[in-house]
């Protein structure tokens, strides 16, 4: 009876320590130097979400839309043509690339690359899935599932 | 004595607590246009009886506390005339409660419902909120004539103005209490407060919902003007940036809009058209920085460009790195747009 109690007892402390570690947001980490020390830009839900909100303002959908690709290539796929990893898609971005990539180091800080190449990295899901954003903040041009008429199901479905 | 000199000293310290409600620029206290006029009457006339009935009721209760009861005085002794005048009296302060809260009823109806009334020709300003700082956009039929600003409104005394409140991101409101109520704006809608200036001055706003992290620091300023100041800052405001007039400014403007600066930031004639930050066409010619957090001066400028995320943590603009010289550049090119 008591191991029970015990039992309980601990699997609440556990719980409630769950709750200790928060994310720390670091407003001015300074440049990084390298990939080793950038990695963890992909590691942090809100410098993903920075790089999501830039993705839009910077218009990156114009050319590869929400991760499908369209003018550009599709970002949410394992086809990479200048590499998959954080340091390849932070220079293909700061650089820029034939054919249409424009180079954005000198429009964006080195910081705020890193973040949208971390988004970029969080589309084909290559991220923990913990910090890759879960929704889109943008404006939802349908109604919320809740709120669309009832369907009635399909019997006999293959 | 010691009980008196205690008091005292509460009441000192109390007073500058209860004095800093009474900021004159940001107080419903000190209505400035026709409805917060209207909003402040129904304040004092609601405060004043209800204060009243308060009062009543409490020395009402206090003298029936304190007077000495007969000792045969009980409902089975009272005679027929005795209990009905009882019943009398609590039926007739009963019909008075409800007069009383019918009155408010109809009070707060009516006056509400004036403030909604549409105006003659109203001046549109789109008031956009953002995280955290305020688009201001004055629209027109002639779009010659239309304009965008941040954080600082100027509106003309004696004409109705309808702001036109919308959202990018969350939710937000719009609050400047001298001139109206509060408003919400909210993302993918649009809300709409109007409102008529009584006389010149400046007014303090601030956003009243809570929206992330600076939503402390997002302020406003209104500027209520006479129609001819109106007019010849408006006219001013549709002219393109002034170009730089010395080296140093020339330097600051390439810096900009070579830079990361033009990147959010739009100067209308210069090259930079950036939208996701406040358009700083004229920024010389506005009073605060960073909506409402500093003082538009030269140093605080620089500090702020220097590291903003020291002074306003988590805002959008990323600290840009730059040499102190060309810090300075840009500086003074942006305070010699007037």
């Amino acid at each position: 009876m008591s191991s029970a109690f015990a039992k309980i007892g601990l699997f609440a402390v556990a719980l409630v320590l769950v709750g200790c570690e928060r994310e720390k947001r670091d407003f001015n980490a300074g440049p990084p130097s390298s990939a080793a020390t950038a990695e963890h830009f992909e590691r942090d839900a809100y410098d993903i979400s920075q790089g999501e909100r830039l993705y839009g303002w910077m218009n990156c959908v114009g050319c590869h839309s929400h991760g499908g690709g369209g003018i550009g290539p599709a970002l949410s796929d394992d086809n990479w043509i200048y590499g998959g990893t954080l340091q390849q898609i932070h220079d293909t971005i700061r650089d820029g690339r034939p054919n249409g990539m424009p180079a954005w180091g000198a429009r964006l800080t080195d910081d705020e690359i890193w973040q949208i190449a971390a988004y970029v990295r969080s589309m084909g899901r290559y991220v923990a899935k913990d910090v890759a954003p879960s929704r889109q903040d943008a404006m939802q041009t349908s109604k919320a599932e809740s709120r669309r008429p009832r369907l009635s199901p399909r019997w006999g479905a293959p | 004595m010691n009980a008196r000199r205690f008091a005292q000293q509460i009441a000192l310290a109390a007073a500058p607590a209860l004095l800093a409600g009474c900021v004159d620029s940001q107080s419903v206290l000190n209505p400035q246009s026709g409805e917060a006029h209207d909003l402040a009457r129904l304040f004092w006339i609601f405060t004043t009886v209800c204060s009243l009935v308060w009062v009543l009721v409490v020395a009402a209760l206090l003298t029936l506390l304190l007077r000495r009861r007969r000792p045969d005085s009980t409902p089975e002794t009272d005679n027929l005339e005795q209990q009905s005048r009882k019943t009398a009296v609590v039926a007739g302060l009963v019909a008075l409660t409800a007069v009383i809260l019918v009155l408010f009823t109809l009070g707060s109806f009516y006056t509400t419902r004036g403030l909604i009334a549409p105006g003659p020709h109203p001046l549109l300003i789109k008031v956009t909120g953002a995280q955290w700082w305020w688009q201001v956009e004055y629209e027109d039929s002639d779009p010659t004539q239309v304009f965008s600003t941040a954080n600082e409104i100027h509106i003309p005394v004696g004409r109705p103005v309808t702001f036109d409140l919308e959202a990018t991101d969350v939710i937000h409101s719009f609050w400047a209490p001298n001139l109206m109520g509060k408003q919400d704006l909210i993302p993918g809608h649009r809300n709409s407060l109007t409102l008529t200036a009584d006389k010149p001055g400046e007014y303090r706003g601030q956003c009243a919902e809570f929206c992330g992290l600076q939503h402390s620091h997002m302020a406003f300023l209104v500027v209520a003007q006479t129609p001819a100041e109106f007019w010849a800052w408006r006219q001013a405001q549709l002219k393109p940036a002034a170009p730089p007039a010395s080296g140093q400014q020339a330097l600051g403007q390439h810096l900009f809009v070579e830079g990361s600066c033009a990147t959010c930031h739009t100067i209308s004639g210069a090259g930079a058209g950036g939208k996701t930050g406040p358009d700083l066409t004229h920024f010389g010619s506005r009073s605060t920085i960073a909506a409402g957090l500093m003082a538009n001066t030269p140093s605080n400028l620089a500090a702020w460009i220097k590291d903003p995320q020291e002074l306003k943590p988590g805002v959008n603009m990323p600290q840009v790195p730059l040499s102190d010289h060309d810090r300075g550049a840009i500086v003074a090119y942006l305070e010699a747009l007037k």
